[in-house]
């Protein structure tokens, strides 16, 4: 390589690293932003006044909204499960038990991660745009200047109800999900009753119940971190609001699979 | 009651406003003035504590808002009012929901005295009877009348007006440029009117304010400023086109780039 062919190389690489150490500097600012807002939110929960009414409402509109979805995803989760794992099953002829490894695929694993994906898809993305409207049309300037804390009015709130939806909707995912897997298996694919129950009740301890639930409220305020970070930082252009609402739906989806990798690993 | 000493704020490498002295009489109409880009609402949003100043200091009643707690700042704030440029109504709330709002928020008035107030503070801007409709129901003018009846809801000592006439009909605009100098007169209270509407700026002022570049170019009253001898003053006040302040913000003239670029060709 000549003098100059190295000096190229050096220059390309100098570019090269600078682009990286700016990126990663800048995720890690974000991080701190992001975590500094929730967490300061957060604190206000027992600071007066008590935002109790607009955390019901929350609830409601995210958790009862969201419901269907849940319901529709964890039926067709189980179904596909029963039929799945009955032909897999079937081969070591351990049909059997097929009610112990559907319940606990789905309690384990797929509620809370599904749950978690529908409600960031569903209820996180109108979080995000409710709130980024609200700063493009200066709603949350017209907050602060009513002496109004938006910290404590719409972002706390949004936090804590996603926290409480989301073990909520989980846990209907579980029961309309063994539910299905049951019809499924039992009903259509002619696995004995009895067995099915048995080795489902006989194979679930309530630390896959725990395990289940603790994903659930993680993955809850990582979504309502995550999606009202997004709307109140967002740029107020109406561009902006798109970028942050689609921002928050694919951040919130994959920071859900790696937190889930990571709570696997400790539950195990 | 509002003094502004040495104000700057940068964005990046641009400076919206440079060192900027501005005292807001008590008890008056102060309106600000300039052209897109003066630092006007910039002003108005440091006068107001919404932003932070990169350097210098807000006064409020011997407050330094750059530099005072949330708590303290949230008390001044329950003394201010500010009617927004694009009105910022609370979209889930009703007309009669967004002025009750911060008397909700911060009395614990029963509910049959907030409806009275609400009604009063209605009937000054001439919407009672429309409590029930919500924000998206309303015409541009109705939405600023409603947010001007929520930023009276707490009888504020100042009130802050961002382009209070931009996007409106001339007869809303009059309405609501009558409605600032009557109700400021009569309730005596503090007004900052942030406009570029050099009639309807003029006609209300008691103080005005003129900008150009992030700085105070001329400051009296409306007639002092309408028989300004400075060049960029009038030019402002009759808008004409030509003169100091200029049209074009391109950095380097048109023609020359044209010619360059024909040199550049013919090289």
């Amino acid at each position: 390589m000549s003098a100059a062919q190295s000096v190229v190389a050096g220059n390309w690489l100098t570019r090269l690293l600078g682009r990286l150490g700016r990126r990663v500097l800048g995720t890690v600012s974000w991080l701190g932003d992001m975590a500094t807002i929730t967490v300061s939110s957060l604190a206000l929960i027992f600071a007066p006044p008590w935002q109790g009414r607009h955390f019901v409402l929350q609830l409601y509109a995210l958790g009862v909204g969201s419901f269907i979805i849940i319901a529709i995803t964890g039926a067709f989760t189980g179904m596909v499960l029963s039929l799945q794992g009955y032909y897999t099953l079937a081969k070591f002829g351990s049909e059997s038990l097929l009610g112990s490894a559907v319940a606990l695929s789905i309690i384990r694993e797929l509620g809370p991660v599904l749950g978690a994906l529908m409600l960031v898809g569903r209820a996180g993305s109108s979080i995000t745009a409710e709130i980024g409207i609200m700063r493009v049309t200066e709603q949350l300037d017209a907050l602060k200047m009513m002496a109004v804390n938006p910290q404590a009015r719409i972002i706390l709130p949004r936090i804590v109800a996603t926290t409480v939806a989301l073990p909520l909707l989980v846990s209907m995912f579980d029961i309309i999900g063994l539910g299905a897997g049951y019809v499924v298996g039992v009903e259509l694919l002619g696995v004995n009753a009895g067995a099915f129950t048995g080795e489902m009740i006989a194979k679930i301890f309530p630390e896959d119940l725990y395990a289940g639930w603790s994903k659930a409220l993680a993955f809850g305020v990582l979504i309502g971190s995550i999606c009202t970070y997004m709307g109140y930082r967002a740029v107020p252009t109406t561009e902006g609001v798109a970028r942050a609402t689609t921002q928050a739906v694919v951040i919130g989806s994959v920071a859900i699979l790696m937190l889930d990798y990571i709570l696997t690993s400790f539950f195990l | 009651m509002i003094r502004a000493e040495k104000l700057t704020r940068r964005f990046g490498d641009t400076v919206a406003l440079d060192h900027t002295d501005v005292h807001i009489r008590e008890h008056a109409i102060t309106v600000i003035m300039g052209g897109s880009g003066s630092g006007k609402t910039t002003l108005l949003r440091l006068l107001s504590a919404l932003d932070v100043p990169s350097s210098g200091s807000v006064w409020f009643d011997g407050d330094d808002l750059a530099h005072i707690g949330r708590k303290r700042l949230y008390e001044l704030r329950s003394r201010m009012g500010m009617v927004f440029q694009y009105s910022a109504l609370l979209n889930s709330l009703n007309v009669y929901d967004n002025v009750a709002f911060p008397l909700h928020e911060h009395t614990d008035l029963d509910e049959s005295v907030i409806r009275t107030i609400v009604s009063m503070k209605l009937e000054q801007v001439g919407l009672r009877g429309f409590e029930h409709l919500m924000p998206s129901e309303l015409s541009g003018g109705m939405a600023k009348r409603v947010a001007f009846a929520r930023a009276l809801a707490m009888d504020p000592e100042v009130v802050f007006f961002d382009e209070p006439t931009s996007g409106l009909d001339p007869i809303s605009a009059g309405v609501v440029t009558t409605l600032i100098q009557d109700l400021s007169h009569k309730t005596n209270m503090t007004s900052i009117v942030v406009t570029h509407d050099v009639h309807a700026g003029l006609s209300i002022a008691d103080h005005v304010i003129l900008l150009w570049q992030g700085r105070v170019i001329a400051e009296g009253s409306a007639d002092d400023i309408r028989n300004s001898s400075d060049e960029r003053v009038t030019q402002f006040i009759e808008g004409r086109p030509d003169g100091p302040i200029p049209f074009s913000r391109s950095k380097t003239a048109y023609l020359d780039d044209l010619l360059g670029e024909a040199a550049g060709d013919r090289a």
